[in-house]
């Protein structure tokens, strides 16, 4: 590996990390997230060089973006959170109700309290899933329904109506700073922090450890359920940032908010090469397979297919991320074999 | 390669014990815990619940499970061998879509029956093929497929709907047995449940399916065809599950291409509940059957009872956590109990 040379000079660092950028399994996923908006915009310019394309661009894809972060650190451990779209629709009515049945109460605070709930939800989940060692696609297929029943059973047939929420709050899910939305700034920020977390920090490294094959990482002496643990509650948290962020962004929240997030949110982890396997992969493929799911939704309209195709194109585009997955897996095993035989 | 959910699985596992006797073996398995559940729900049910003990409330409870119990047979095997399969519900809208388009087409339905059942033998065919040929983890492939059929369903008809069905099909989807309130479609599933009862306990395939979900491996080199049984076992369930789809078409007379969304979760809810276990080598035929009755029976006393419909949510989700958290609670009571030189005895309670 070019990495163990001696010295590396500037321009071969750099070249090594041209190399790197091509090869990683990231940059397809990108390249084709690049086709998909060249093709749209081709065929109707407005689609990126108008300023509401643009910021819909941008702005559409960041509360999938939130969940996905959330949901690519829990597969990485070799688990799965089901329940974030409930998680995310609770939080989601929560705020509303927080603007409501507390008068002036600063939307910070509204914030705090959404993440808090979130990360709650998600600490319930990963305390059944470490503590009673039961697959976590189980249990967080039980909290999806449990969640989704408690929002039903407290929201009703009420709904929450932009009404009923400040207007500087609201502001937050339209409004841009540089014409780039808020939102997809605050997600943007998140995804720097987790992706340089789990790059580089201890924690972030043993996730990934842990994801590769948890007995070892137990007999190895890693701290396995407390970072279970975490994984979980940062997953909820972020769903529960997403809620809030929901609310701000729709201004509408009835009871049946995020429904199926949770298949988007596994979707795009699995799109950007996060093996459902655990141990591999990265936030950043995440975060560009939710941008490229929910861009071709939007793209197909105006490439001349009907939007009821939709989600027949998001899972062949499922299948044929994880069948690429394997065929390189294969591959590199093969080059691997051949590398020691010789 | 080796099984996803078999990596996943703890120390905690626990074999039956034949040193206990026959029925002490049965009285304390998984399966009579749930029916007894299930026969204590029906009591009190009737008891409490005012029109719960009327014949007109089993008919409608059967009606509505039907799917559910059809499709629980396949899916209870593929848990067996430690696979799973999200895929139905959409299989499910897949199947009614294509006998809706095709019959609105002018084709009778019962050649368009045929034609939805290939369809769904051949979306089973395909994620058995992803799954044993190109070796993909089965949860990957089947969330994929989860929204790739669903969307076909939904591509082909868009938010139309066909409702013009033969009357005497949709009559006989809704008809009862004679003067008795037990609808005809019971006829139908208790023979697939009895030819899925005698596969699974009975027949070397069967004992098969048991052998990969303990482990794939030592299942293999005992000459067993691990991928070829796990490839019919997911057609299987493509089958079956578009079986359940032209019931669900004809029982509501309306092909959509939204029918039945959310159905997988409750069929897996069911059959872990009915004491198949999620790490694969342990189920039967009867649990799930009892599970999906549970669960329709808690659903339709409370919806008698006029609490809202979604806690029916809650009571499934938390059922499901329980269940399985239970088992892994007592074993690993169990194993706190069994120290070294103590004889097994203690160790044999309560677990099928």
């Amino acid at each position: 590996m070019t990495a163990l040379s001696p010295s590396p000079t500037v321009g071969s660092r750099i070249a090594h990390g041209f190399g790197a950028f091509v090869k990683a399994r990231e940059t397809g996923i990108l390249l084709a997230l690049v086709l998909v908006i060249v093709a749209a915009t081709v065929k109707n310019p407005n689609f990126l060089f108008s300023s509401d394309g643009f910021r819909d661009l941008l702005l559409t894809p960041s509360i999938l973006l939130l969940v996905a972060v959330g949901q690519a650190i829990v597969i990485i451990t070799r688990n799965v959170d089901l329940s974030v779209g409930s998680v995310l629709g609770l939080t989601a009515y929560l705020t509303g109700r927080l603007f409501i049945d507390v008068p002036g109460i600063p939307v910070i605070a509204v914030f705090a309290i959404g993440i808090v709930a979130g990360g709650l939800l998600g600490l319930i989940n990963g305390a059944l899933v470490a503590f009673a060692k039961v697959p976590a696609l189980v249990i967080t297929l039980g909290t999806l329904y449990a969640y989704r029943g408690i929002n039903v059973l407290w929201t009703g047939s009420d709904r929450i109506n932009s009404s009923d929420m400040p207007a500087s709050f609201l502001a937050l899910g339209t409004q841009s700073i540089l014409f780039i939305p808020i939102l997809t700034i605050i997600a943007v920020v998140v995804l720097v922090v987790a992706a340089w977390y789990l790059r580089n920090q201890r924690g972030g490294r043993e996730l990934y450890a842990i994801g590769s094959d948890p007995d070892a990482a137990n007999l190895y002496g890693l701290k396995v359920t407390q970072r279970l643990l975490a994984a979980f509650i940062l997953c909820g948290a972020l769903a529960g940032l997403a809620g809030v962020l929901y609310a701000a962004r729709y201004g509408t929240v009835n009871s049946q908010a995020g429904a199926g997030y949770e298949l988007n949110a596994v979707g795009a982890a699995v799109i950007g090469g996060v093996a459902i396997f655990g141990g591999s992969g990265s936030v950043w493929g995440a975060a560009i397979g939710a941008y490229l799911l929910l861009t071709i939704n939007r793209a197909l309209p105006i490439l001349g297919v009907q939007d009821f195709w939709q989600r027949a194109v998001v899972g062949a585009l499922i299948i044929g991320a994880i069948v690429l997955d394997r065929v390189l897996a294969l591959r590199q095993a093969r080059r691997l074999v051949e590398a020691r035989d010789s | 390669m080796t099984n996803f959910l078999q990596a996943l699985a703890p120390a905690t596992r626990t074999y039956k014990d034949h040193s206990q006797p026959l029925w002490r073996r049965i009285l304390f398995s998984r399966e009579a815990a749930v029916i007894g559940g299930t026969l204590l729900v029906i009591l009190v049910a009737s008891l409490s619940v005012r029109a719960f003990a009327k014949p007109i409330t089993a008919t409608y409870l059967l009606l509505d499970i039907a799917p559910i119990l059809l499709i629980a047979l396949p899916m209870s095997l593929i848990i067996i061998t430690g696979e799973i399969d999200l895929s139905v519900a959409s299989i499910v809208g897949l199947s009614s879509v294509t006998l809706g388009v095709l019959h609105q087409g002018g084709m009778p339905i019962e050649a368009a029956a045929v034609v939805a059942l290939l369809v769904g033998a051949l979306a089973g065919a395909v994620n058995g093929f992803l799954i044993t040929v190109v070796g993909l983890p089965s949860l990957a492939v089947t969330i994929g497929t989860l929204a790739l059929y669903r969307g076909l369903a939904v591509g082909l008809l868009g938010t139309k709907a066909v409702t013009e069905f033969t009357e005497f099909w949709t009559d006989l989807a809704k008809s009862k047995i004679g003067a008795t309130a037990i609808p005809s479609v019971v006829i139908p599933i208790v023979i697939l449940a009895a030819i899925f009862g005698v596969v699974l306990h009975l027949t070397p395939f069967g004992r098969g399916i048991y052998a990969i979900g303990l482990s794939a491996e030592a299942a293999r080199f005992s000459g067993i065809h691990v991928e070829r049984t796990k490839f019919i076992l997911f057609m299987l369930s493509g089958l079956v599950s578009a079986l359940a789809g032209i019931y669900y078409t004809l029982r509501f007379s309306s092909a959509r291409g939204d029918n039945a969304t959310g159905l997988e979760l409750s069929v897996i809810a069911a059959v872990l509940l009915g004491g198949v276990s999620i790490f694969g080598g342990r189920g039967s035929t009867l649990g799930p059957i009892a599970g999906a009755v549970l669960i329709g029976v808690l659903a339709s006393a409370l919806r008698l009872a006029n609490v809202t419909s979604d806690v029916i949510n809650i009571i499934t989700g938390t059922l499901l956590v329980a269940s399985v958290v239970a088992t892994s609670f007592l074993a690993w009571l169990r194993t706190k109990r069994s120290r070294p030189g103590k004889k097994t005895e203690t160790l044999a309670a309560a677990k099928g």
